[in-house]
């Protein structure tokens, strides 16, 4: 899942600076489980932010909504009625990076701000903890590494690991981070598959430097998209 | 010696090395601001005393002068420089720019090196760049060398000719894998190894024998790096805190027994011993001198370790 962390709160209280009257939307998915954005998260900031500017003499009045997902159409639609009646002058959003974009898009005319940094794509290691295992890059080479992807889990990044940095099993940079590399290699070694990283990875294109699309085959975009 | 011989580069280490003789490098660190004294200076301690110089880029992620621009500081001072480059700081483009651009103007050896993580460095928030990781910079370089193509396949107009280095470490772990990642190197294109420092003599000599049985050490010259130990403080800061580090304990208390006025000396002992074993060692065609800040002490650890004088080629 997308994992996100609540910015710190001087950050928020400084985007919501001389704004009165604010809707924070949360997302009942992704940032949800990952207790970061979630129908909560949402109570509890806003009950920060109104205090905190109450005791400023700046009294704002701040609503919470939290929809399905953020980075659908057929949910954020429901905020449409709300947002017409609520006349704000600045929105907030504790969805990852694609919602408050999404948000931000659908209302082009209001500020919208975001409560929270996007911190990956992470497996749920126990509660409140998440690790990042996937950069999205659009060239999985999962099956060549046994399953642990060096894009994301070596610090360099390398294609030919692991390197002279390794060090008792973890990673040069601390002793905390395992070296993906060496987990790679341990792997191979209890598949009998070691000769998959015993050839040369040649260099690769990144698919990830500009804007990626995708259209599923047997779809198209509708005509009148703009995007 | 055949004066029909074609070298790949032509470089003074490449000469030394396919002549079969045992090939002595030295290090030089750039400076960190625009004194080109600072690299002058050290040049002249490693001036005859050494076959060519690794000139070291932002070694461990700290900014220095380039290391093309210190290695030419080197080429005006009539030393050899090893263009050291990491995969850390630059993408292909700017790799192979500088790549020709070293080429055009006289450097002879290149190391490439994925580079230590900028976490370590005086910026260590920054981008870290891995385009590509230090195995394809190798298999890059020859293919612009050989081929005389870029990387994309484009045609070269005149291609870099440069003697092909890589860094090999013997301690890391798993041991078993270091064999196999030397032979992706060889695989790749290297025409040298520089090892990390040794300390671990027994585990070096493991190491050297599973690659002379792959029949790996016939492909390729293997120098093995060798650092002196300048103080007690240095030998246990190397032991415990550089990651692939290996240093036994005896070293540590080698240097414990001696007077404290005579420790430098016996870490300069310990190397010249390490040296005469090399000489000797099947597979090792040569030794790596990296004397970290002691550039002033290479002439006398030349002359102790009996590598002098230098061989000298046309």
């Amino acid at each position: 899942m997308i994992v996100a962390k609540r910015k710190p709160f001087a950050e928020i209280k400084a985007m919501l600076k001389g704004y009165k009257k604010v809707l924070n939307v949360g997302c009942g998915t992704c940032v949800s489980v990952c207790l970061a954005g979630g129908e909560k998260e949402v109570t509890i900031l806003n009950t920060e932010i109104e205090m905190t500017r109450r005791l400023d003499k700046e009294p704002i009045e701040i609503q919470g909504h939290t929809i399905e997902r953020q980075c659908d159409r057929e949910y954020l639609a429901e905020l449409d009625s709300i947002i017409e009646e609520g006349n704000f002058d600045a929105l907030m959003s504790m969805a990852c990076g694609v919602g408050i974009q999404f948000l931000a898009e659908r209302y082009p005319l209001i500020p919208t701000f975001p409560a929270v940094d996007t911190t990956g794509l992470a497996v749920n290691q126990a509660v409140g903890w998440y690790e990042e295992r996937c950069r999205s890059c659009s060239q999985c080479v999962l099956g060549m590494t046994g399953g642990i992807c060096p894009v994301t889990m070596c610090a360099k990044g390398l294609f030919n690991g692991p390197c002279g940095g390794t060090n008792k099993g973890s990673c040069e940079i601390s002793n905390e981070q395992p070296c993906a590399w060496f987990m790679i290699y341990e792997r191979l070694k209890g598949q009998n598959r070691l000769d998959s990283i015993k050839k040369l990875n040649a260099v690769r294109g990144w698919n990830d430097q500009i804007p990626r699309n995708l259209v599923q085959p047997g779809y198209k975009k509708p005509e009148n998209s703009l995007k | 010696m055949s004066t029909e011989t074609t070298y790949k580069s032509g470089s003074n280490l490449e000469k030394i090395l396919a002549s079969g003789q045992f090939a002595f490098t030295g290090e030089l660190g750039p400076p960190r601001g625009t004194n080109v004294n600072e690299v002058r200076e050290k040049a002249q301690f490693l001036k005859g005393n050494v076959d060519s110089v690794n000139i070291t880029d932002n070694q461990t992620a700290m900014v220095r002068m380039a290391s093309w621009a210190a290695s030419l500081i080197l080429v005006q001072e009539g030393l050899e420089p090893n263009y050291q480059m990491v995969c850390r700081d630059r993408n292909r483009l700017a790799m192979q720019a500088d790549i020709l651009g070293s080429s055009a103007l006289g450097i002879r050896n290149m190391l490439c090196l994925s580079g230590d993580h900028q976490k370590f460095g005086d910026h260590p928030d920054a981008k870290g760049v891995f385009d590509i990781d230090s195995i394809q910079l190798i298999s890059m370089v020859k293919q612009m060398r050989d081929e005389r193509t870029f990387l994309s396949g484009g045609d070269l107009h005149g291609s870099p000719k440069l003697f092909i280095g890589a860094a090999s470490n013997p301690f890391a772990d798993p041991f078993e894998w270091r064999v196999h990642r030397l032979a992706k190197k060889i695989e790749a294109g290297a025409d040298f190894i520089q090892t990390q420092c040794i300390y671990n003599m027994e585990k070096f000599r493991e190491f050297i024998r599973l690659a002379n049985e792959e029949g790996l050490t016939d492909k390729i010259h293997i120098l093995a790096g060798v650092t002196p130990m300048k103080s007690v403080g240095m030998a246990k800061y190397m032991k415990n805190k550089v990651p692939g580090m290996d240093v036994p304990d005896e070293i540590i208390k080698r240097l414990q027994g001696v007077e404290k006025n005579k420790v430098a000396q016996e870490g300069i002992n310990i190397a010249c011993e390490q040296i005469e074993e090399f000489k000797g060692m099947k597979g090792v065609h040569g030794v790596h001198l990296m004397a970290i800040e002691w550039e002033h002490k290479v002439p006398e650890i030349a002359a102790q370790a009996k590598v002098l004088p230098r061989p000298v080629f046309d």
